[in-house]
């Protein structure tokens, strides 16, 4: 059994590249030079300065000592919170960025839910000077004012997705059509290990830096490389195939997965594609997604806006279908209650997105010797509002 | 012989019309397709509706969306044709993306396909690879031509691929950009037009995307077979009805 991209772009029998033959100049070009490109010691050499200098890499492996009392396990955060922008999504945005560059383009697109991903596209595009287009569902730009205004500051021009259902899916559809309308100076960031391939393999290969950085962390103050567990959330699952992708190949490394339940996985609210989805296309490749039976794409919800995403990542998919990864589904409630616990345990608030990897603990029991590593994949300050309404505060 | 295969052997340039299944209104398949026979369209693509429809413009977006809401299904829509050739002699093609398909079954839609005299099949996002490796042997064992999209970007190398593996005609995407209308076209598609020409294909090639009137009509058809109209007929129905269809389509030729 292989967890890697095999040479038609599949992960099993998910993934490929179910492209209109407008994009295929643009998606071959990246097929055929990604890996190359990724390799070239001078490329390498800036992404490393910049993940260092610029992102603030490595970050911290940090033991939590009373969160792993009061669970009665041994539990260690991956803080992708502490990067630069407050989240994973900029590991991948600089990675992106620089095969733009090398591949001559002047011109960035980006589609984004939440903003978060949105943000660390503009970020990158003020650093090299790029001109950035990010599209937004005109609901997420009423519901996240204020990373629509950081990625206006930033220089980006914030375009609405008014079709359909105008949330992610729709954004990710209109970045997807301004490609086909510009095939010539304009590079697509996709924010998540999804699309046509080689973007789940290039997106994953660019935030294993999460997992590479786990194993040498955990060797100093562990002694070994690999701990019992790996948790991380999913949406598309960006940081989760990155905090998973050196321990695909290591059975002793249980690999769990927290999907969005929202208000349940069969209240008809709810993101848990591997629950609710079966085997369809969206947009561009073959993966799990929540449709109608008639094959039509179905809005998810969940209290968190980067999980509300209506398939998963094709390598996600394949770590279900083969049961390599264990996957559970967590409710608002429970990742919202998750959240304020790691709040005053350890004096660190999260994004909802990463609480739900820390509800983990209601689903499934530890033993006390156990390691388990948690994706702490972004930071809570802009959930702040959404913390207030639940809570009350 | 397939319908569209003879329909390519005339001598004369073919009008092909795309429109949304389901729109304006759910029951009004039929007779738009009628209608456009009898107004002396040459072919017909009939557009099943998708949720996602990311090679299409706000044209086509919004009225597949809006026979969704009409209820369009892949089940109503075979329903509503089931007697379609027994008033329709013109080439049939059903236009979609996969995903509605994948959910039907292949194998069952190229069946009811053939059951109903479909005669071909445009699916925007399905791949040629992939179609070769999976797909075309169950196509053809139901007698539907799978018709593939070039576009100004497509390296000669890839358009004589496309011509091999075609048994129909090629689409030829008029220009880099999603479905809707154009006025006019200009220098580049023009030399688009004859970079094709001068490739001497064995398939004959019909021009989409962004015809709209009797100029870009001659304009596409000058050095090729015929040219389909979608987004300006779907404006023609939007804003006058189903009722002056023949309108149309004595404005296009």
């Amino acid at each position: 059994m292989t967890y890697q991209v095999n040479e038609k772009g599949y992960y099993g029998d998910f993934g490929g590249a179910y492209i209109p033959e407008m994009l295929y100049p643009n998606v071959e070009e990246l097929r055929t030079t990604y890996l190359d490109i990724m390799n070239e010691p001078s490329f390498k050499e800036e992404f490393d300065q910049l993940l260092k200098d610029y992102v603030g890499r490595p970050s911290p492996l940090y033991y939590a000592k009373r969160l792993s009392e009061k669970h009665n396990t041994r539990v260690y955060l991956k803080r992708e919170d502490l990067n630069h922008t407050g989240a994973h999504k900029v590991n991948n945005t600089i990675g992106q960025i620089l095969v733009a560059k090398k591949l001559g383009k002047n011109r960035i697109i980006a589609e984004t839910g939440a903003g978060q991903h949105g943000v660390a596209t503009a970020t990158v595009c003020a650093l090299m000077g790029i001109q950035c287009i990010v599209y937004m569902g005109e609901i997420d730009i009423k519901r996240q004012a204020p990373n629509v205004a950081r990625m206006k500051m930033l220089g980006a021009e914030v375009r609405p997705a008014k079709s359909g259902s105008k949330t992610l899916k729709d954004a990710t559809n209109e970045a997807i059509r301004d490609w086909i309308n510009n095939p010539v100076d304009t590079h697509y960031i996709i924010g998540s290990a999804i699309g046509p391939h080689p973007y789940p393999d290039m997106v994953t290969r660019f935030q294993s830096i999460i997992s590479e950085e786990i194993k040498w962390q955990l060797k100093e103050k562990e002694g070994r490389e690999n701990p019992d567990y790996v948790v991380a959330c999913i949406g598309g699952g960006s940081n989760a195939a990155g905090t998973y992708y050196h321990f695909l190949d290591e059975p002793s490394v249980g690999i769990i997965a927290v999907e969005a339940a929202g208000k349940g996985v069969h209240s008809g609210e709810s993101a848990a594609t591997s629950q609710l989805g079966k085997e369809g296309i969206i947009h561009g490749c073959k993966t799990l997604l929540m449709q109608t039976p008639d094959g039509q794409i179905t809005e998810p919800y969940s209290i968190s806006a980067g999980l509300d995403y209506p398939g998963v990542g094709p390598l996600h998919s394949h770590l279900y279908k083969t049961g390599r990864g264990e996957f559970y589904s967590v409710t608002d409630d429970d990742a919202m209650t998750a959240g304020l616990e790691l709040s005053q345990l350890e004096g660190i608030i999260p994004a909802i997105e990463s609480s739900h990897a820390l509800a983990i603990f209601n689903d499934k029991k530890f033993n006390p010797n156990d390691i388990v590593v948690i994706s702490l994949s972004g930071r809570g300050d802009k959930d702040l509002n959404t913390y207030i309404d639940y809570f009350k505060l | 012989m397939n319908r569209i295969n003879q329909k390519l052997a005339e001598d004369k340039k073919l009008l092909s019309i795309y429109f949304t299944a389901g729109y304006p209104s759910l029951n009004d398949t039929v007779k738009v397709i009628q209608d456009l026979e009898n107004s002396g369209v040459d072919m017909i693509e009939i557009g099943l509706p998708f949720s996602d429809p990311l090679a299409d413009g706000p044209t086509i977006q919004e009225s597949s969306t809006a026979a969704l809401k009409n209820g369009m299904t892949t089940n109503i829509l075979f329903d509503q044709l089931k007697d379609i050739r027994q008033s329709v002699n013109i080439p049939l093609i059903i236009m979609g993306y996969f995903n509605p398909m994948m959910q039907y079954g292949i194998e069952a839609f190229c069946a009811k396909c053939q059951e109903i005299g479909i005669d071909g099949l445009i699916i925007p996002d399905l791949p040629v690879a992939e179609y070769r490796e999976q797909y075309q042997e169950t196509f053809e064992k139901y007698g539907l031509i799978n018709v593939f999209l070039i576009t100004p970007q497509t390296s000669d190398d890839r358009i004589r691929f496309i011509d091999s593996v075609s048994n129909g005609f090629i689409y030829m995407v008029s220009s880099a950009s999603t479905t809707g209308a154009k006025n006019t076209f200009g220098d580049v598609q023009q030399h688009y037009f004859e970079r094709i020409e001068s490739l001497h294909l064995k398939n004959p090639q019909i021009v989409g995307f962004g015809i709209s009137n009797n100029e870009t009509f001659i304009q596409a058809t000058k050095t090729t077979k015929g040219a389909i109209i979608g987004s300006a007929f779907i404006k023609h129905i939007t804003n006058n009805g189903v009722d002056r269809i023949g309108d149309f389509i004595k404005g296009i030729r």
